[in-house]
């Protein structure tokens, strides 16, 4: 009997250059043949259920989904009124308090310059959650929708982009932005929301362009293109809906990691810097003085530290409702 | 193969060339580096314009790139701000560098495989949920507050290891900040191949390897961890130019002397020259480590064939 | 042909006696929606060169007793409850681990269903079919790799001696169902459970492999279990058929007498849904309903929601199997009716 090659076994190849991967990326490549699957049948009497809401069903009933989500909510109030649990102001300070410990009305203590460390862990959370939305938002709308159309058109933009990607990953994260931050004179969070869409688009570009690609071959795709579609009907109705989940969940843990980037520049001395009110700004001004007030850097850090690994719950939950391979 | 590799270098030049010109174009467009030069001082016109032609400063941008990569070329990276050639720096700072690196991967392999390996095998145990909580937990700490805390307590505290580096750089003083650069992949790894094993577990062919017959250690050895790791070395592979390039975190709080060091000097003082030659080497080098994961890949998965 | 093995035969069994004896098996899973009955009680016999094959659709149970037989069921969740396996005359389920282990690929070996996954796809063809000798037999990587090259000559792979070092995607399905049987002969074992082989295979294909497995089955005197839900597949090479159910054996019969009279409703079901040239132009009979959800298997009989003949007794009664001849034996309470109609 003559030999057989089984051609359909060579699918299995590594994509692209294999680079940038971290850990968004790399957990996420579960998630790119999930909403594939379409609808799963609820349970054995159950009705079948769209893959949202039975992702949301399984989300309801998950307690880390459910602190993580609260811890965010929370978050987000507070960076927009600080003030409703906080009553001093971040930039009163007294020097002669300087690195004091916790004393009654001012449980956190005082840093190096004598501001209350209560008041402005409070007031710092603006700027980390306003630096991780934004920058968020901005390398989803980019990445998503370059990388989405890469996927669905394919050929020459396609090619086009994988390059483009290739270099922008080819640039360390820090590198770049000690280089592109070091010439701003603007303090504000608006240059270092800028870096991070910069340099930040490619790692989702890459997974939108993935599970577009994997849409695109769904049977539903095919007959609607078959019935004569166009392209922007078949985009936004039939492989958007489908392919927007991973990109969601990479991006909710990206979001964390922007936080914690964004400390990581200021202590650098190329991110925010005062009179901005940023944990990162308090955190790099306390590690140094971590012999002498540990104080000062527990509580910056931890709120830091806390709200980065609520997103990364968060995004990690998401994606666990959203896979049906684990279930 | 050979074919595949020469393609994959001929699509590196064009990468290379974007990603040199970004960081070129980075420094040289905006910053001024003649006023750098001057200092607080405020430079006299004349003598700037002098200097600026002088170094070519005056000529269109895309012009003083070419010139640049001209001179690379012949092995000319230009003068760092010390008056010393770049070459010199990169000399004393790669093997430093390289040398953490290594370190630094030593730990991702042993610490973070065997994690991987462990929790992986006993999913839902409590050795699994702690694992995973510590890893979530270094994840989410930037890396700096990490380094300091454990340069306090490792260092200064306990006594054990250098709480800072001297510019040679031994090994043995290398050991905690190794484990501090690679902390963060370290968490990585050890989900990547938690997940990896986890998922391979329940393949067919370690079904097979079970009614086999073989013992539980070959079981695990050869069919499930072979199969399991080749994701878990891709991702180290690619961790390569992630780590040199964060190793300027580390590389500051240890006050060790390598790229990291030399490339926040050279941003400090905005001396171009330093900058965009060291970038250009972590660049090579990023890329380069890619090409050899891909070919790698090839060997240890043999479904994947590159023509 | 060379002899496969040299090796003595350690424990040769009693070629008129019984090679292994399942006693009254339950198996169930314990998941999070609840426990899953899987194998409610099973008992079948399997002598040396005896050809059994166990049929039933997928969820009756066939597979998971098999894998219980191996020792390889996925556990947790899987758990073996109550019964015995007797292999030549030692209790499978209380032997230690370690001697269980060793049972593996020596004395009983599997096939599994789908060669491409069930093969290690990053070690070579030669180096899989090695390990068994080097494993085993404790041989030299250079003796196993020629004992692999004859077993691979045995099954009729072409040009063996340059194949052995491909790996299994360079095969065909056919020949890569040929490799896992090589496997499972490697040592010559008196027990093969072959689950499924030829289901994912090409019809043509199919009759080949079946032809070999049944060939190497008859030179090596071996015991056979036969999974499969194929009827006809199992009329040429088995002795005895029995059919499960919701993890029950609800009929066993020696072969040719099943097809002629079923005695349980839902073998005959199975009989009249397979497609027959004679009988062309008429709709192809299908059983009504669905298979039975393992956690909740209905009261009584579990085929009585399905059954065309169910009384009030099966809805409440759990039918014992009833003798019906002495090679003969049906679970339901109306067998002499279905025999007779």
């Amino acid at each position: 009997m003559p030999e057989e090659y089984d051609r359909s076994n060579e699918s299995v190849a590594p994509t692209g250059m294999g680079g940038g991967m971290d850990l968004a990326a790399s957990e996420a490549q579960t998630l790119d043949h999930g909403p594939g699957h379409g609808p799963q049948p609820g349970g054995p009497t159950g009705k079948p259920r769209s893959l949202w809401s039975d992702a949301w069903h399984d989300l309801r009933r998950n307690p880390i989904f459910i602190i993580s989500a609260l811890l965010i909510l929370f978050l987000i109030v507070i960076s927009l009124w600080p003030s409703l649990i906080a009553s001093g102001n971040p930039l009163q300070c007294d020097l002669s308090k300087s690195q004091q410990g916790s004393q009654p009305g001012h449980p956190f203590g005082y840093d190096n310059q004598g501001c209350d460390v209560y008041t402005r862990t409070v007031y710092g959370a603006r700027a980390s959650v306003t630096v991780g939305v934004c920058a968020t938002a901005g390398v989803a709308l980019l990445g998503g929708i370059l990388g989405g159309l890469a996927g669905y058109f394919g050929g020459a933009w396609d090619a086009v982009l994988s390059r483009i990607s290739d270099i922008f990953f080819a640039i360390p994260i820090i590198l770049g932005g000690l280089v592109f931050l070091s010439v701003v004179t603007n303090s504000t969070v608006w240059p270092v929301i800028g870096f991070m869409v910069l340099l930040g688009w490619p790692q989702i570009a890459r997974i939108a362009r993935g599970s577009v690609i994997t849409a695109k071959q769904n049977d539903y795709v095919q007959a609607a293109k078959a019935l004569g579609a166009n392209h922007t009907r078949i985009l936004l109705r039939h492989i958007a809906p489908n392919a927007v989940a991973p990109v969601i969940v990479v991006a909710t843990i990206a979001l964390g990691t922007y936080i914690a980037l964004e400390a990581t520049l200021s202590w650098l001395g190329v991110g925010l810097k005062p009179p901005t009110v940023s944990w990162g700004i308090d955190i790099s001004a306390a590690s140094t003085q971590i012999r002498n007030a540990p104080h000062m850097l527990l509580w910056p850090a931890g709120a830091l530290s806390i709200t980065v690994l609520a997103f990364i719950m968060l995004g990690d939950a998401v994606r666990d409702a959203l896979d049906p391979k684990l279930r | 193969m050979g074919r595949y590799v020469i393609r994959r270098l001929l699509q590196m030049i064009p990468v290379f060339i974007g990603a040199t010109f970004l960081i070129f174009v980075m420094v040289y467009a905006l910053g001024d580096p003649v006023a750098a030069f001057f200092g607080d001082r405020a430079p006299d016109p004349a003598t700037a314009a002098q200097i600026r032609h002088q170094y070519g400063l005056d000529k269109p941008l895309w012009h003083q790139y070419l010139d640049y990569m001209g001179n690379i070329f012949t092995g000319d990276f230009g003068t760092a701000f010390n008056g010393q050639p770049v070459t010199e720096l990169m000399k004393s700072a790669f093997p430093v560098t390289l040398r953490l690196t290594l370190v630094a991967i030593f730990f991702e392999i042993v610490i973070g495989i065997t994690f991987g390996v462990i929790t992986g095998m006993r999913r839902g145990r409590p050795i699994d949920t702690s694992v995973l909580l510590m890893t979530l937990v270094v994840i989410s700490i930037p890396v700096f507050v990490l380094g300091y805390v454990l340069q306090y307590v490792i260092a200064v505290q306990w006594g054990i290891g250098e709480p800072s580096v001297s510019p040679e750089a031994p090994l043995n003083e290398l050991i905690l900040p190794g484990i501090v650069l690679a902390l963060v992949s370290l968490a990585y790894v050890t989900r990547l191949t938690r997940t990896s094993i986890a998922e391979n577990t329940r393949a067919d062919y370690v079904r097979t390897a079970v009614a086999k017959g073989l013992p539980r250690r070959r079981v695990i050895l050869r069919h499930l961890l072979r199969n399991s790791l080749i994701p878990v070395i891709t991702f180290i592979g690619t961790d390569i130019g992630g780590l040199m390039g964060g190793a300027i975190v580390t590389e500051r709080i240890f006050n060790i002397q390598g790229v990291g060091y030399q490339l926040y000097q050279g941003i400090l003082r905005h001396n171009s020259a330093t900058v965009v030659g060291f970038v250009t080497i972590l660049v090579i080098v990023f890329l380069l480590a890619n090409l050899l994961v891909d070919l790698l890949y090839a060997v240890l998965d043999p479904r994947i064939r590159y023509a | 042909m060379t002899s496969l093995i040299t090796q003595v035969e350690q424990d040769p069994p009693d070629p008129q006696g019984v090679l292994l004896d399942v006693r009254n098996l339950h198996v169930e899973f314990r998941t999070r929606d609840g426990v899953a009955k899987a194998v409610n009680g099973v008992d079948y016999t399997v002598s040396a060169g005896e050809t059994l094959a166990v049929l039933g659709e997928s969820g009756s149970g066939k597979s998971v007793t098999a894998q219980a037989i191996m020792g390889i069921l996925d556990s947790p969740p899987g758990f073996v409850t109550q019964g015995e396996i007797v292999f030549q005359g030692q209790d499978l389920l209380t032997m230690g681990k370690e001697d269980r282990r060793r049972v593996r690929g020596e004395r009983m070996a599997m096939i599994f269903q789908d060669a491409l996954s069930s093969l290690n796809p990053v070690l070579s063809v030669g180096e899989q079919l090695g390990e068994m000798f080097t494993v085993h037999r404790g041989m030299s990587r250079k003796d196993a790799k020629v004992k692999a090259i004859e077993l691979m000559e045995r099954v009729r792979i072409p040009a063996a001696k340059q194949r052995v070092g491909d790996f299994p995607h360079q095969f065909s399905g056919g020949m890569r169902q040929r490799i896992m049987i090589a496997m499972a002969m490697a040592l010559e074992p008196d027990l093969i459970i072959a689950d499924e082989p030829t289901t994912a295979l090409d019809v043509t294909v199919q009759a080949q492999v079946m032809e070999l497995l049944a060939e190497l089955q008859r030179e090596l005197h071996m015991g056979l279990i036969l999974i499969t839900h194929d009827l006809g597949v199992v009329a040429d090479v088995a002795d005895k058929i029995a059919v499960m159910y919701a993890g029950r054996i609800v009929e066993t019969s020696p072969v040719h007498e099943i097809y002629r009279k079923p005695a349980h409703p839902y073998t005959k079901g199975l009989l009249r849904s397979i497609p027959r040239l004679d009988q062309k132009g008429q709709e192809l009979y299908a059983i009504k309903g669905l298979p039975p959800n393992l956690l909740h298997i209905p009261a009584g009989c579990a085929f009585n929601p399905r059954c065309p003949m169910a009384q009030d007794i099966c809805r409440t009664d759990v039918p014992p199997l009833y003798e019906v001849s002495e090679t003969r034996a049906s679970a339901c309470h109306f067998w002499t009716e279905t025999i007779g109609e």
